[in-house]
């Protein structure tokens, strides 16, 4: 196991397309990292670099302290799981498991390769398939068996590239816990690339935002969704996305579109002598000022909303406002959508009702928000305004002693499971001895 | 259509028992004949009176011996060898086609196709008259090179359909897995790529192997005649005796290595050609 180190890495593809701009990345030993991005930015460049399968341009890699930059994929000692599985058909399931093994010619002998695979298969629930071709199995074992091919041997890192997104949504969620749960359980570094921010937020230690090859933020997923460092992180993490709004300011108060919020201290100061600003409104943070205790709704803002649309979903229920956008921050949010590969302008808020609420398609409503849980953003640059710089360390710090307790228990239960199975073992074999003897 | 109604299923039988008698009752007829006394081939009967080795005998042991073996000689020969080169050229032209974006690629499958879809008659005249004047005429390079003509389109076809289908990026996966770059290709693609290479060099031999009018036209000689030529210039065992016989006999001797392979491989064959024909 490996720690893995991206200095300036760059890519030029040979037509001249710049895929990856300059990215700089320290994944630590043991580290699950995702990098995740709307299609096309980049990921599975940066990844296939890493491999070894796609030459770098300029900048260093280096696996494990040394510079890997020239080694063939087969020196870096790395295990990738493709999008598609790249299973070999003409090998039945366990000769794809045990692919990697034969290759090492010599140092494996035939009993260890069989207790290698059947080790790998029963972690995999994969032991009644060993025999079958992968033309026979179904999507998720057929994502099972290349798993399998992946931890079989002791790879440095594990790479995997979006290797959920061929199965369907029930599927993804099972397989996306039993991935944690192995790299757990293994501590091997592994780098996960996906354009599914669901999976990126489950997922990871660490979470890296691409976005057209150049690197947006790296932070862990609650780093990412309260502190988003400019207006792309912050429409890319959560779901439903974050609602941007124009913001005028005027002296101490800031306009919304269907709302006067008051603006005081440390955010006064940052917004400084802009009239005007893009304001970010997670859905989930309004509420429905009707089922609201009465200390709490003192402390916020409420709005009367013309609600469109509603969508019932069980568990809460998603209102739909039109509102009428600013002309001069149109061009900014449209061109954000196009990144973040929406359709069309948002000239609508979401918002995520309890779903208690008996708002309905066509009310008048009122709603609830509390404005210190508002972003603010610069209209030109992007930058968050809000963001504050002691929480984001805060976070940070009790993300990585997360990961490391995680990562113990994790590993004490192996432990323990496995003393547990030794001593049946030996309490089987002495039993076993005197049952002989008598 | 999962059953057949019992009505369907009878016509299907009569269709199917009606297509199977109208395509093998020659070669039956021709089995029959070969194993005919010379005096029994006007006997009017289907099955020989008398059956006899008697015209395998003249053709493989008897007088018929030299123009027969060296004739088959020839053929299993020529055949092989403008197979072998048909497949290696196809092979690397295929691989091309099937991996590389390079400008022309269009033009060399539409040239491919234009060129098999020739009436080989027009050619022959013209062929035979450069063959006498550059000394290719009666030998094996002159059968070759024109029997390239008739396998290298139709190979070139079936393999970069066929080449297109494989997953190429298993090249990589077994590389990452620690494989050299030839280990991968030996161990992940060749496995996948030789029964397309395998179908393509059976059809290719079977369009050398039956050719009739190159073989006639282009050869005077037991130096380079093929079998199918040489059947025309078999003569009976007197000059008043028809060597129906003979002919038959030969005829049933260079089918039946054909209709083994056939059988043998069967279901490489069709899915090589259905590929062919889907993804071409
Ligand atoms: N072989 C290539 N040649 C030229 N451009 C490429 C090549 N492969 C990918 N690209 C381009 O590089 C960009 C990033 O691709 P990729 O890394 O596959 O994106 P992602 O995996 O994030 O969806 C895309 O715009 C893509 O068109
Ligand atoms: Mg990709």
């Amino acid at each position: 196991m490996a720690s893995i180190v991206l200095k300036d890495i760059v890519k030029k593809y040979a037509d001249g397309f710049p895929a990856v701009k300059g990215v700089s990345l320290e994944i630590a030993d043991g580290e699950f990292v995702i990098l995740v991005g709307p299609s096309g930015c980049g990921k599975s460049t940066l990844l296939r670099m890493i491999v070894g399968l796609e030459d770098i341009t300029s900048g260093d890699l280096e696996i494990g302290g040394t510079r890997v930059n020239e080694k063939a994929p087969r020196d870096r000692h790395l295990a990738m799981v493709f999008q598609n599985y790249a299973l070999y058909p003409h090998l039945t399931v366990y000769e794809n498991i045990a692919f990697p093994l034969r290759l090492t010619k010599g140092q494996f002998s035939q009993e260890e390769i069989d207790r290698k695979v059947n080790l790998a298969a029963d972690t995999l629930e994969l032991g009644d398939h060993l025999d079958r071709k992968p033309a026979n199995l179904s999507g998720g074992q057929r994502q099972r068996v290349a798993m399998g091919r992946a931890i079989v041997r002791e790879a440095e890192a594990f790479l995997f590239d979006e290797p959920l997104s061929n199965l369907d949504a029930k599927l993804r969620g099972q397989m996306r816990t039993e991935i944690a749960r192995m790299q757990r359980r293994l501590g091997t570094t592994t780098v996960y690339v996906t354009h599914d921010q669901t999976e990126a937020l489950t997922l990871g230690d660490r979470v890296a935002v691409l976005k057209k090859g150049e690197l947006q933020q790296v932070a862990s997923p609650r780093g990412l969704y309260e502190q988003p460092i400019n207006l792309f992180v912050a429409g890319f993490i959560g779901s439903p996305p974050m609602n941007f709004l124009p913001g005028e300011v005027d002296g101490g108060t800031m306009r919304l579109p269907f709302a006067q919020v008051p603006i005081d201290g440390p955010l006064r100061e940052r917004i400084g002598d802009r009239k005007l600003v893009i304001v970010g409104l997670r859905p989930e943070h309004v509420e429905d000022a009707a089922l609201l205790e009465e200390d709490k709704a003192a402390g916020g803002v409420r709005f009367d909303a013309e609600i469109d649309v509603t969508e019932w979903l069980g568990s809460e229920l998603y209102a739909y406002i039109p509102f009428d956008t600013h002309p001069d921050v149109a061009a900014k949010l449209e061109e954000l959508d196009r990144d973040l590969d929406g359709e069309g302008m948002r000239t609508q808020v979401i918002v995520a009702l309890s779903s208690e609420s008996d708002v309905r398609d066509g009310d008048e409503a009122q709603l609830w928000f509390d404005p210190a849980r508002l972003m603010v953003f610069d209209p030109e640059t992007g930058e968050n305004l809000t963001r504050d710089e002691e929480a984001v360390v805060r976070i940070e710090e009790e993300n990585e002693a997360d990961r490391k307790a995680a990562l113990e228990r994790a590993q004490a239960r192996e432990k323990r499971v496995a003393e547990r199975k030794e001593r049946r073992e030996t309490e089987r074999a002495s039993g076993g001895g005197a049952r002989a003897a008598s | 259509m999962t059953g057949l109604s019992t009505k369907q299923r009878v016509w299907w039988g009569v269709i199917t028992v009606l297509v199977l008698v109208y395509a093998l009752f020659p070669v039956a007829a021709v089995a029959a004949t070969s194993f005919k006394l010379p005096s029994e081939l006007n006997s009017g009967t289907f099955l020989p009176p008398t059956p006899t080795w008697g015209n395998y005998e003249q053709i493989l042991v008897g007088d018929a011996q030299g123009l027969f073996l060296s004739a088959l000689r020839n053929s299993v020969g020529i055949s092989l060898i403008a197979t072998g080169i048909a497949v290696v050229l196809a092979t690397l032209a295929a691989y091309a086609i099937a991996r590389l974006d390079f400008p022309g690629k269009r033009v060399v499958l539409t040239t491919a196709l234009g060129v098999s879809i020739f009436p080989i008659i027009s050619l022959v005249t013209p062929l035979f008259n450069v063959w006498r004047s550059i000394g290719l005429y009666d030998t094996w390079a002159g059968l070759i090179i024109p029997y390239l003509s008739l396998t290298l389109p139709i190979s070139i076809w079936t393999l970069s359909a066929f080449f297109r289908q494989i997953p190429w990026e298993l090249e990589q996966a077994a590389q990452v897995d620690g494989a050299t770059s030839w280990q991968a290709f030996r161990k992940a693609i060749v496995p996948l790529a030789a029964p397309g290479v395998f179908t393509t060099a059976l059809i290719a031999f079977f369009i050398a192997w039956n050719d009739f009018v190159y073989g006639i036209s282009l050869t005077s000689t037991e130096a380079a005649r093929p079998v199918p030529a040489a059947l025309a210039f078999f003569t009976g065992a007197s000059q008043f005796e028809e060597p129906t016989g003979s002919i038959s006999a030969a005829a049933v001797v260079v089918t039946v290595p054909v209709v083994v392979l056939v059988l043998l491989f069967q279901r490489q064959i069709v899915s090589g050609l259905t590929q062919g024909a889907v993804k071409g």
